[in-house]
């Protein structure tokens, strides 16, 4: 028997709250976030995966949410930049406030949550280790140079 | 001048201002522009003063900031002014984002003249309010006024030491009249709280932590989502639409076809079907899978390859003339040491990160709606117009915008949105993809250059022409427009060499896609093309390129293109004279910072050197780069500016550090290209922008202390990087890039 293509519930933790899916597998969780669930610090900005400016992590490593379909979402857990820290407080966020890092603000939820995993693996990095992780992540301002110095800065515990 | 609002006047401000508050108001033109205004228009309405800022009896300070927040930090940098005049605490200064209103003057955040345009008006405004607090205070202890001192959110009693909060004193203060700007106390420039410190933007932690609020961001209650499949080709018609598949998609309500917009194209919805769903990625999706054929119109033809030729092939022959002195003709005609060269800049997409975006909502004959805009005005005026409506009936709340750049200044996305809410009976979000953005931009052109010098033993010119070709940006407006206008003031007729024999043209080039302004406009090219061609110059006669520089510029001196051979008289902006000194002021420093004496080429590395005057601001860059296995690595960017007076500095800077990257992916990589009539590009991998590592490692900023009038600092930074990077290249390889982007032309 033909059977009407099959929407599981699909069960994933996002900033540490269970939730439940049963819409169509193949959206990306970007759209999930923004549309269904109104987190909207995850921005869209390419749908490709080209910009980095929907980055989040899954299961603590950075991925790009307007590339990773809900079906493989399923069972993971989430973090968005409304979860990286309860109090706004993470030293990225500390260090891009100090820096001033933002011009019109749009791609830095994805450059801190790039930044975020960076730095789990790599917690001193050099200035060629930011420059190949951070260029997946577009910034039309071109805010660049202060994105490398508040890396650093958060590296150092928050010292310039 | 300034009003001072009683409560039946501000009805309209309700939402902002509690029954107590103290509320001033300020007409925003200057008094011949409004003069000049109302006859023309007929009406009065410019004469309705704005409101800037209130005093809440608690002590808020609110101040409304009217123009719009793309990542300028004008939202923080106007309210600065504000307070610093009226002397208020910052930390009790709450900014309230303006709608679009009339009232207010020009909201149009464009042309960098956000802070030029109302600086006066907006310290006339704080100072009226300290003054009158001080008023207040005065009446209050039975002093004289001039004992009582507005500071840091209190009055106080200079000779008692008394001191009272401005909160405390708003009964009395609103019951005074607003002094005469005749007779209110400016404060002296030493005596700035705010004004030159570095403030943090106001929204700064709500960016970090992911609670800003951008156009993308917006929602309304039981709002729809709609994507639109445009015309492919400007002007084309629709043949048929089959819908099936788009309808099999889950979360697709239903299909809507637009009306397609006629020519002139203006800022109006383009037009074409579009899919309503239950979220953006059902409205992506029903909208690919929309199957359209289209009745393609004569813009088909367009193709950039031949069409680039054909501006090539114009700029060679006799154009409009718009500035001569001398006679050029005759040097050239006597031969000698001439000097020849064509540049070609390609079309580019703003390609802000946010695309276009907005939530409208259409309710008995009025629309609210909610958009990542520059011009809430034009928001206004456009949905009013689609829709039959008045200008007053669409209110136009304004979000933050995740980059503008120019783009989001033409509302045509905000039009859509409101035309679907109409017919679907619901608020609807439009959404744009990024191959929507890319596909449907209104395009900064491409432009060809053709420059022509005479030059005597020490290689400077006796005789310049150079003449400049592209579509207009007057073509949004009427196709047939095939000539410059005013963009020829944008670093072309007002080249600041004092050549005996000058001759600047601009030849005619049709439009066949939508051509708007983009970030720095047309001094990008003018500057590729005037700042190359001095560059070459100086490398035929051996020369240094700063001192080659300053001896093109000339001694110091005050241009009056007037008497200078321009053919149609600009604007004198008596306020803002040409000064070549301060042009040669940020040239020296520029050096002075980069090493540029002591940097010698070697090794494929050098420093390049270009200086341009745009938006008021005066603008030199070198930039060290080197070329490794045909790839450019901008290892440094020196800027050094004049832009007069500054508000936040540190903002300022950040300007032009993301000016150079701006420039730099001007000079790098950005080039849209066109093919029967439909752009080719449609995402960053076909219209790459400047990446982390592509970028300049770093830019140092110098801004020379001026006590000038504010000018331009959101655009002057880009238009000196491309030929600053091109010279370097030179200097470094021997290869002159005259043809942008640079992309893999030293490969080879």
């Amino acid at each position: 028997m033909l059977m009407p293509k099959a929407f599981l519930m699909i069960q994933l933790t996002i900033n540490g709250k269970p939730r439940r899916f049963d819409g169509d597998p193949d959206m990306p969780l970007l759209w999930y976030l923004r549309d269904e669930i109104e987190l909207t610090g995850t921005k869209f900005g390419c749908g490709m995966g080209l910009c980095g400016a929907c980055t989040v992590h899954v299961n603590g490593e950075a991925a790009r949410s307007c590339v990773t379909p809900m079906s493989a979402a399923a069972g993971k857990s989430i973090t968005t930049i409304e979860g990286l820290s309860a109090t706004g407080a993470h030293p990225l966020q500390k260090a891009w406030e100090a820096a001033n890092v933002p011009q019109c603000g749009y791609c830095q939820s994805g450059q801190i949550m790039q930044a975020a995993a960076m730095l789990k693996s790599k917690p001193h990095p050099t200035d060629a280790d930011i420059d190949s992780t951070m260029s997946g992540n577009i910034c039309r301002c071109g805010t660049y140079q202060r994105i490398r110095q508040a890396i650093h800065m958060a590296a150092k515990g928050g010292k310039a | 001048m300034i009003e001072n609002l009683n409560v039946s006047r501000r009805g309209f401000l309700g939402h902002i201002f509690s029954a107590g508050a103290l509320v001033l108001a300020a007409p925003v033109l200057p008094e011949a522009l409004r003069a000049q205004q109302a006859s023309n228009t007929g009406t009065d309405h410019i004469w309705q003063p704005s409101v800037y800022l209130g005093i809440e009896p608690d002590g808020t300070v609110k101040i409304v900031a009217h123009r719009s927040e793309m990542g300028t930090g004008c939202k923080t940098s106007l309210p600065m002014i504000v307070a610093d005049e009226l002397e208020a605490d910052w930390t009790r200064v709450t900014v309230v984002q303006a709608p679009g209103d009339v009232k207010y003057g020009s909201q149009n955040t464009d042309g960098s003249c956000s802070v030029r345009d109302f600086y006066d008006t907006l310290r006339l405004a704080g100072a009226s309010a300290r003054s009158m607090l001080e008023y207040a205070a005065a009446q209050k202890w039975g002093v004289p006024e001039l004992e009582c001192e507005g500071r840091n959110g209190y009055v106080v009693h200079t000779k008692s030491s008394r001191k009272i909060s401005y909160g405390e004193l708003v009964p009395l203060a609103s019951a005074a009249t607003a002094p005469s700007p005749n007779t209110v106390r400016l404060k002296k420039p030493e005596q700035f709280r705010y004004i030159g410190k570095n403030i943090p933007v106001v929204d700064l932690q709500h960016i970090v932590t992911g609670k800003a609020v951008f156009g993308i961001d917006a929602r309304m209650p039981d709002m729809v989502y709609a994507a639109v499949s445009r015309p492919p080709v400007l002007g084309s018609t629709l043949r048929s639409v089959n819908d099936a598949e788009a309808r099999q998609v889950r979360g697709v309500q239903q299909i809507i076809t637009l009306d397609l917009a006629k020519p002139p194209y203006g800022f109006k919805a383009l037009g074409g079907p579009a899919v309503i769903a239950n979220n953006s990625w059902a409205a992506l999706q029903g909208r690919n899978k929309l199957k359209v054929e289209w009745n393609l119109s004569e813009h088909a033809k367009y193709d950039s390859t031949s069409y680039k030729a054909t501006l090539i092939e114009t700029s060679k022959k006799p154009g409009r003339v718009a500035r001569e002195t001398g006679n050029v003709d005759s040097i050239f005609a006597k031969g000698g040491a001439i000097h020849e060269a064509s540049y070609y800049t390609p079309m580019l997409a703003h390609a802000p990160m946010e695309p276009p975006a907005a939530v409208a909502s259409y309710k008995d004959g009025k629309v609210e709606i909610l958009a990542s805009t520059q011009n809430p005005q034009a928001v206004q005026d456009t949905v009013a117009k689609a829709l039959g409506i008045r200008a007053q009936d669409v209110l136009c709340n304004v979000t933050l915008l995740g980059g503008g750049f120019g783009r989001k200044s033409k509302p045509d996305y905000c039009a859509e949105a409101a035309l679907l809410s109409k017919q679907v009976g619901k608020p609807v979000k439009i959404v744009w993809s990024r191959e929507d953005d890319i596909q449907f931009d209104y395009y900064h052109s491409p432009a060809a250059m053709y420059m022509k010098a005479a030059t005597d033993s020490k290689g400077l010119p006796t005789a310049w022409l150079q003449r400049s070709v592209f579509p207009p940006i007057a073509s949004q407006n009427n196709l047939a427009e095939q000539y410059g206008g005013s963009q020829l003031g944008m670093g072309w007729y007002d080249i600041p060499y004092p050549i005996p024999n000058l001759r600047v043209e601009n030849g005619p080039a049709q439009a066949h896609i939508r051509i708007g302004w983009m970030r720095s406009v047309s001094n990008i090219y003018h500057a590729f093309g005037v700042q190359s061609f001095t560059d070459e110059l100086a490398a035929a006669a051996g020369r240094d390129r700063v001192e080659y520089l300053l001896d093109i510029i000339g001694q110091p001196r005050t241009i009056n293109l007037g008497k200078e051979g321009l053919k149609t008289p600009a604007r004198e902006n008596p306020k803002f004279p040409f000064d070549t000194a301060r042009l040669r002021n940020v040239i020296e420093t520029v050096a002075k910072n980069s090493n540029w004496a002591n940097h010698k080429p070697g090794n494929g590395r050098a420093l390049g050197i270009a200086a341009h005057r745009s938006f008021l601001t005066y603008v030199a860059a070198v930039v060290d780069v080197e070329v490794a296995n045909g790839n450019v690595i901008l290892h440094r960017v020196d800027l050094a500016l004049d832009p007069g007076r500054i508000i936040n500095p540190d903002r300022v800077k950040s300007q032009f550090e993301g000016a150079a990257v701006f420039g730099a992916s001007v000079a790098l990589m950005g080039d849209l290209t066109v093919a029967d009539g439909k752009v080719k590009q449609s995402n960053f991998n076909g219209y790459p922008v400047a990446r982390m590592n592509q970028a300049p490692f770093e830019t140092h900023v110098t801004v020379i202390a001026s006590d000038a009038p504010p000018a331009g600092v959101g655009e002057p930074g880009v238009p000196p990087i491309a030929p600053a990077i091109c010279n370097a290249i030179f200097a470094a390889t021997g290869k002159r890039i005259r043809d942008l982007p640079i992309g893999k032309q030293l490969s080879a």
